[in-house]
């Protein structure tokens, strides 16, 4: 978690990713910044996360990624 | 039929009619009867195509299914009997043979779009190259039917093949409600394009007479025939005469074509799509929207964020996000990440992902060159405002411009002016006269070539011009104020975040499913209309109550609020008929329709 | 909530109430932007005008200019007492003739119909501006929804006739004092259906006929001319064709002799004043106002004077200068008709030409 809240707050330093929980409805992040991330997290934890994750649901929060990130760790 | 003729009028009247009058449960099959009837009237040959691309939709869609359905089964009678590698072996075999199918989709469908679309396009190339290298031979020009619409459905129907394949929505079993999903008729000439997982909800269920709904729906019909023939078809005289004689006007009449043609094609596509979205609210189906007044964009980012948004979407869902999280495209990116530096490494899969898109858009757009230089162009200064961001930032930490108030009016004409700019290439359709009249606008430049007699030498009387002045205020005082209601919904909502967000999800879903048809919310102009608070609020507003009332009894609080409300409203409910009343006089006196003018097609059909 | 609340939904009349409203106000619009053809264009008011008429004619002409700028019924009337109305407008179609004829036959039987050949050279709808010349003059009935459906062109629509502010809507930038003064009534522009000329210019000269792939009457336009003879024969009518003595657009000999032999064939009357232009005692350099397309007031009086003696010897026709009804209703007629005519000498003394009519 630690990890990936340092990969967000690299792209947002203003956001607080512990407590928001509508990044994408509130279009706080944008499509761009979801591919960078993806690809940090693919560099940071060594997974990779579909096209058919990419939902606001899964990227409204730092918790909800991180929980994408175990549920895809542990499927593999 | 032309959205705008008599005919199609009377279309919708009828469907409109017998759509109530219709067994409730087969309303969607008297839709789908008069979307193919629609579509049979606007050329019979083109049935073909349509049908062809759902019937292989359908098929693939349901094989699909069924792998998917093996897979459940399979892993459910299975649990806990084999290990997670057979498991993943067995999901990957699965996922394989999807794959191999979605293919044959992909390939069979954008194949019939490809060689209808772009065959002659490819032989111009092709020509062009014999010619350069000195061989005399050319290829002749082949005669294809271009199916009305055959971009806007074929998209929406692989939508909806990529969502079965990627699960995320179920294959229809249907035929039949499949092919009502791709052909259904106020989307087929120009979009939007719809997605199976928005449109299916409305699309299907049966829907009872709502004096609301319907009426909502009618307003909305109206204010887009507002926009496309009072504004988009006036105004099209003057933008073509200057786009059509780009020898005779330059200079600052090539801004002024520019700009022209920014409210011409705002007004023809919006104003389209209100037609498109108020046809199908009459009926009781919610299409999505598919633009949040782009104009007030304050970047080009948010523009396409705010434009034909069902198109971005899904060029971001179905091409940016596949390609830039593919294997190949991630190790691509740790290879360059190693090699080059952790700055270009993060940057290769966005860059590389959106050229592609904006390829694909502009190629979508049209087969011409143009269009894909208008792609690019928009590609590069895409992203070369996403490099110069931390550069803004700098300079607004240091210098607080982008506090006061004025620098979002510049930043929303410095957007309107990019965009306009680049659109140059839409205008002329010819990528060496765009470069030469963009760099004529500046180098010819006259302030003093902008006479009276030069502006009615467009085409357009005095009172042309007022009309149109006249016409923009009130698209731009709606806009403002549909802005300001939906900011003022969304601080409300927001405010009720951190108390309950499930509350707050379940209203945003409820929200898209049925906008402004509860009675008593404002999300929008109409809904001031219908409280009959056009001119003064009134003292308790429903938006008013929204945030305390949301949380517990929203229901008691709005009632409480109607009957506070109810007899101040007593007179002012009139307004609701008053404005309808005016508008529809408006159109009928003020439309460019009728003798005299050109009856014309909406630009983005040709698209 | 009683039974009758429930049954009609609460939106149901202020819905009906708005409809009605914006009905009214567009018709109120419509008659606003509908061309009111006072001080230009008069063609344009002629179809309407005949309504007005209180008493009934012995004589009707159809056709085109060729008949309304030709012949004069006031002179038919003062000279052998025949009571005559031109039922004529601007490029006016073999078709329209025929259903302007079975709408006045709703209101009179004449005992004479007169139709000017030159309109059978058209064999296709033409244009939508004299068309509606034409068209929107006349009373609803079936003869006008014949004349419409047989005149449109491809561009137009039906329901531009139903609703003619769907046409005008765009003159909303053009409306004047004149289409505000002529809200609900208008004056009168012609004298039995005869638009008035009295200046001159003499024939010059005309371009070379073209020559022309086929010289058959067209199929179409014939057959108005044949629905026509079988109308006047079902009504105990008399039809007699002419050609009137304009020189321009060229009419030429072959077309005459399918009219001759159409006439021969069907024991019809048809004369070709062109050819009888010296015996009725047209002088081209007088008679005509512009240059040989159409006659002036004095041509108009020459052809009709010679055409009426022909009328009154040849049919049993009612000398109605005897009848008190009549001669006070043509008292009034004639007032008007020279009226006109001086106020016309009068501006062509002062402006050298025509400016109001």
């Amino acid at each position: 978690m630690e990890a990936l809240l340092e990969i967000l707050e690299d792209l947002h330093p203003e956001v607080d990713f512990e407590t928001c929980t509508t990044l994408v409805d509130e279009k706080i992040i944008d499509s761009f910044d979801i591919v960078t991330i993806i690809a940090e997290i693919n560099e940071e934890y060594d997974v990779v996360i579909p096209a058919e994750e990419i939902v606001p649901e899964n990227f409204n929060s730092a918790k909800a990624l991180y929980d994408l990130i175990l549920r895809l760790e542990d499927e593999d | 039929m032309l959205f705008t003729s008599y005919s199609f009028i009377g279309f919708i009247t009828a469907v409109f009619i017998i759509y109530y009058l219709f067994p409730k449960k087969y309303q969607w099959c008297f839709l789908l009867a008069a979307s193919y009837v629609f579509y049979f009237l606007a050329s019979p040959s083109y049935l073909l195509f349509i049908g062809t691309t759902t019937v292989t939709v359908w098929l693939l869609g349901r094989k699909m299914e069924t792998l998917r359905v093996r897979q459940e089964t399979f892993l459910k009678e299975k649990k806990g009997q084999i290990s997670r590698e057979e498991k993943k072996a067995f999901k990957s075999q699965i996922k394989k043979q999807k794959w191999k199918w979605l293919l044959l989709g992909l390939l069979v469908n954008l194949g019939i779009l490809a060689v209808l679309k772009y065959t002659n396009f490819a032989i111009a190339n092709f020509n062009g190259f014999l010619s350069m290298i000195g061989s005399t031979k050319q290829l002749s020009f082949v005669n294809l039917v271009l199916p009305m619409g055959i971009s806007f459905y074929t998209f929406q129907a692989l939508g909806y093949l990529i969502d079965v394949y990627r699960g995320t929505c179920h294959a229809e079993k249907n035929l039949f409600r499949l092919a009502l999903f791709v052909s259904f008729f106020p989307q087929l000439v120009q979009g939007p394009i719809s997605r199976y997982s928005d449109l299916a909800a409305s699309l299907y269920t049966p829907h009872r007479f709502d004096a609301r709904t319907v009426s909502y729906g009618l307003y909305r019909i109206l204010w887009g025939y507002f926009k496309k023939l009072v504004i988009a078809d006036r105004i099209l005289a003057a933008v073509n005469t200057i786009i059509q004689n780009p020898e005779v006007y330059q200079g600052a009449f090539v801004l002024v074509g520019m700009l022209f043609y920014a409210f011409e094609l705002y007004a023809d596509f919006t104003g389209g799509i209100d037609i498109t979205i108020g046809i199908a609210q009459t009926m009781g189906i919610t299409v999505k929207e598919n633009f949040i007044r782009p104009y007030f964009s304050k970047n080009i980012k948010e523009y396409w964020n705010r434009w034909h948004i069902s198109m971005g979407t899904w060029f971001t869902d179905y091409i940016f996000y596949p390609i830039s999280v593919c294997k190949p495209m991630l190790k691509l990116s740790t290879f360059s990440r190693k090699h080059f530096g952790d700055a270009i490494g993060k940057r290769v899969p966005v860059y590389l992902s959106a050229f592609a898109v904006w390829l694909a858009t502009g190629v979508w757009h049209g087969a011409s060159w143009n269009f894909i230089a208008w792609g690019l162009t928009n590609y590069v200064v895409i992203m070369v405002s996403q490099e110069l961001q931390p550069l803004y930032s700098r300079f607004h930490a240091r210098f607080h411009l982008n506090e006061k108030r004025g620098y979002g009016v510049f930043e929303i004409i410095r957007t309107i002016l990019l965009m306009s700019c680049i659109r140059l290439f839409d205008c002329y359709r010819d990528v060496p006269l765009t470069f030469r009249m963009f760099a004529n606008m500046f180098t010819q430049f006259r302030l003093s070539d902008l006479t009276a007699e030069a502006f009615l030498g467009l085409g357009l009387s005095a009172a042309d011009y007022a009309l149109l002045f006249v016409s923009l205020l009130i698209v731009l005082s709606v806009s403002i104020a549909q802005e300001r209601i939906e900011a003022a919904a969304k601080s409300a909502a927001s405010g009720n975040t951190a108390v309950n967000a499930a509350e707050t999800e379940k209203n945003s879903a409820v929200q898209e499913k049925m906008p402004a048809a509860e009675k008593g919310v404002v999300r929008g102009v109409r809904d001031r209309i219908f409280a009959g608070a056009v001119e003064t609020p009134p003292r308790c507003a429903s938006a008013d109550i929204q945030p305390e009332g949301r949380g517990c009894h929203p229901a008691r609080a709005a009632r409480a609020c109607d009957a506070e409300n109810a007899s101040r409203f007593a007179g002012a409910a009139a307004w609701k008929y008053i404005l309808f009343a005016a508008l529809v006089i408006v159109v009928v006196v003020f439309g460019a329709y009728g003798i005299g003018y050109d009856q014309t097609q909406f630009i983005y059909n040709q698209f | 909530m009683n039974k009758n609340t429930k049954k009609f939904p609460r939106w149901l009349l202020p819905a009906f109430l708005t409809a009605a409203a914006v009905l009214a106000i567009l018709f109120f619009l419509q008659l606003l932007f509908l061309p009111k053809y006072m001080s230009d264009i008069p063609e344009g008011a002629m179809v309407a005008e005949y309504y007005g008429e209180t008493t009934d004619h012995e004589v009707i002409f159809v056709g085109d200019c060729e008949v309304y700028e030709n012949f004069s019924p006031i002179t038919l009337y003062e000279n052998y007492g025949i009571t005559s109305y031109i039922r004529g407008s601007a490029q006016q179609l073999a078709w329209q003739s025929y259903y302007l004829l079975e709408d006045t036959l709703r209101y009179e039987t004449p005992e004479v119909v007169v139709f000017n050949v030159l309109a059978l050279k058209y064999d296709e709808p033409q244009s939508e501006a004299y068309n509606r010349m034409t068209l929107d003059g006349m009373k609803w009935s079936p003869a006008k929804i014949g004349a419409i459906r047989a005149s449109m062109t491809e561009d137009e629509s039906f329901l531009d006739y139903l609703f003619p502010i769907l046409r005008y809507h765009s003159r909303w930038s053009d409306v004047s004092g004149e289409d505000i003064k002529y809200l609900f009534s208008r004056d009168k522009v012609s004298h039995n259906g005869y638009y008035m000329r009295v200046d001159v210019r003499p024939v010059d000269s005309f371009p070379e006929p073209d020559v022309l792939a086929d010289y058959t009457l067209g199929s179409n336009a014939m057959s108005y001319l044949d629905r026509m003879r079988v109308l006047c024969e079902e009504n105990d009518i008399e039809l007699v064709l002419v050609k009137s003595p304009s020189l321009y657009p060229y009419w030429y000999d072959e077309w005459d002799e399918q009219i001759v032999e159409y006439a021969e064939e069907h024991g019809l009357y048809y004369f070709n004043y062109i050819d009888l232009a010296d015996e009725v005692g047209i002088d081209y350099s007088a008679d005509t106002y512009d240059a040989g397309l159409h006659l002036n007031l004095s041509g108009a009086e020459k052809l009709s004077d010679y055409f009426g003696a022909w009328l009154s010897e040849t049919f049993d026709l009612t000398d109605y200068r005897e009848d008190e009804e009549y001669s006070a209703v043509y008292a009034e007629k004639i007032a008007f008709y020279e009226e006109m005519e001086a106020a016309q000498y009068q501006e062509l003394e002062e402006y050298g030409e025509i400016v109001s009519y």
